[in-house]
């Protein structure tokens, strides 16, 4: 059973659309859900996607024109917080038969999605979705949201990668004070410590270590030491 | 109550938005004296709030404003980003962990139960989508106020001193400092879920809260 560091390694290893896809397939089996979907609309309006949704659904989806009134990209469109289905409103009869519709497909009847907006009204939905009940549910996002809204942007970051036609730097620039950060930590020495060293709060540091967590796309601050490592930024 | 409502959505509210807006124009431009805009028709706005950020709004019983925040993802343009960069340390602070807390304000004549419940809004959103920190630009005359309500940032960098002092801070919600908001706003966290899940939750969760 692979890592979710291994996963999103991969991941951002992606050279094209079908690497994208394998990776929403991984994640699915990784968390044993029903699918993973990631699927974007771009500054000029084309949209595409990599998911396990069925091919039938999803064609299904686009003949119907379900865009316009799924309340999914309704609830999600322009906002940037992560939506649990339920909180939705499908009191609409057309959101009732749409959603009875995608049940019909093999969509589960619990979903997650994280709206990631990206430059020039780039936006796209990254979906967790299942069949279970409620509490399981409830259960299933409190413990894994972080990892997925996460994993959610560097879905995008590879996207956006793909659309500019450009390897964004492989190695991510760290400012001085995120490189002494992942330094300390590298050498072992606890936040308390870095901090001092630093001379800073600890609260300070912990956000230099998230920004250079999400600079250098891991999943996690041991993650992020490793890649900061295996990519020549620090060295201990 | 405690409303979260996006810019877009504060339309449908227009005496929460016109009460706000007016309410910062009078923080922000005649107490504190800021560089702000004030429009003709006495509204605080900037840029930011053609982002579609969310505001988190303590709503008082005749449906005006008693006092709000406003939030953005520091993905995407924040006042610490495109203004302040040089007071966090030469970090870039972006994460999707991370989102930016901007205008504080308190209508006149609010108590400390209004500032209480805005740092309960703040702890929902922190908790409820995940995120591990707020980071905020602050002056002398708001780190004040946030020292009188209790909600101290902690200070990344400053610049200038005294009365022209300009911080970038964070903010977090401790599990501990929950049982301490939510006295001084005086209500249970299932009252705080509630008014959360009548913004975010289900229509039945909607129904209920205004009961």
């Amino acid at each position: 059973m692979k890592t979710l560091e291994y996963l999103i390694e991969e991941l951002q290893r992606a050279e094209e659309l079908a690497h994208l896809q394998t990776a929403t397939e991984r994640l699915r089996d990784h968390y044993g859900i029903s699918h993973v979907v990631y699927h974007w609309v771009n500054s000029v309006g084309e949209r595409f996607g990599a998911g396990t949704y069925s091919s039938e659904w999803v064609d299904r989806y686009l003949e119907k024109g379900y865009l316009r009134i799924d309340p999914v990209i309704v609830g999600c469109f322009q906002r940037f917080s992560p939506v649990d289905w339920k909180q939705l409103d499908w009191s609409s009869r057309a959101a009732q038969e749409f959603f009875r519709e995608a049940i019909g497909y093999g969509v589960g009847n619990q979903g997650y999605t994280i709206p990631v907006r990206g430059p020039s009204g780039q936006f796209a939905l990254f979906t967790a979705n299942h069949d279970c009940n409620d509490d399981t549910w409830t259960r299933f996002i409190a413990a894994n949201g972080r990892d997925l809204m996460i994993i959610a942007h560097e879905f995008n970051r590879k996207a956006l990668e793909f659309e500019s036609a450009s390897a964004l730097l492989r190695t991510p620039a760290l400012s001085p004070r995120e490189l002494s950060a992942m330094t300390y930590l590298a050498k072992g020495y606890s936040r308390a410590r870095a901090a001092e060293e630093m001379e800073i709060s600890e609260h300070t540091l912990r956000v230099y270590i998230e920004a250079a967590r999400h600079k250098l796309g891991a999943v996690n601050t041991t993650h992020a030491v490793a890649r900061a490592l295996s990519a020549g930024l620090i060295i201990v | 109550m405690l409303r979260y409502l996006y810019g877009k959505d504060l339309v449908r509210h227009p005496r929460l938005l016109d009460s706000m807006f007016r309410h910062r124009a009078e923080q922000f431009a005649r107490r504190l004296k800021w560089d702000v805009t004030v429009d003709s028709r006495g509204y605080e706005r900037d840029a930011y709030d053609a982002l579609n950020p969310l505001y988190v709004i303590w709503q008082l019983p005749d449906g005006s404003h008693g006092g709000s925040m406003r939030f953005l993802p520091t993905l995407g343009p924040t006042m610490v980003a495109d203004h302040f960069g040089h007071l966090s340390g030469g970090v870039r602070i972006e994460s999707p962990l991370i989102w930016e807390c901007t205008r504080f304000c308190l209508a006149p004549g609010s108590d400390r139960r209004v500032a209480a419940a805005l740092v309960l809004g703040a702890g929902e959103i922190m908790e409820n989508f995940h995120l591990s920190h707020f980071v905020g630009v602050f002056d002398h005359r708001m780190e004040r106020i946030y020292r009188i309500h209790g909600v101290v940032p902690d200070v990344i960098g400053t610049q200038g001193s005294g009365a022209g002092m300009i911080g970038v801070g964070l903010w977090e919600m401790k599990p501990e400092a929950w049982p301490r908001v939510l006295a001084r706003v005086g209500i249970g966290r299932a009252t705080s879920r509630a008014w959360f899940a009548a913004s975010f939750g289900a229509p039945a969760a909607r129904r209920a809260a205004c009961a």
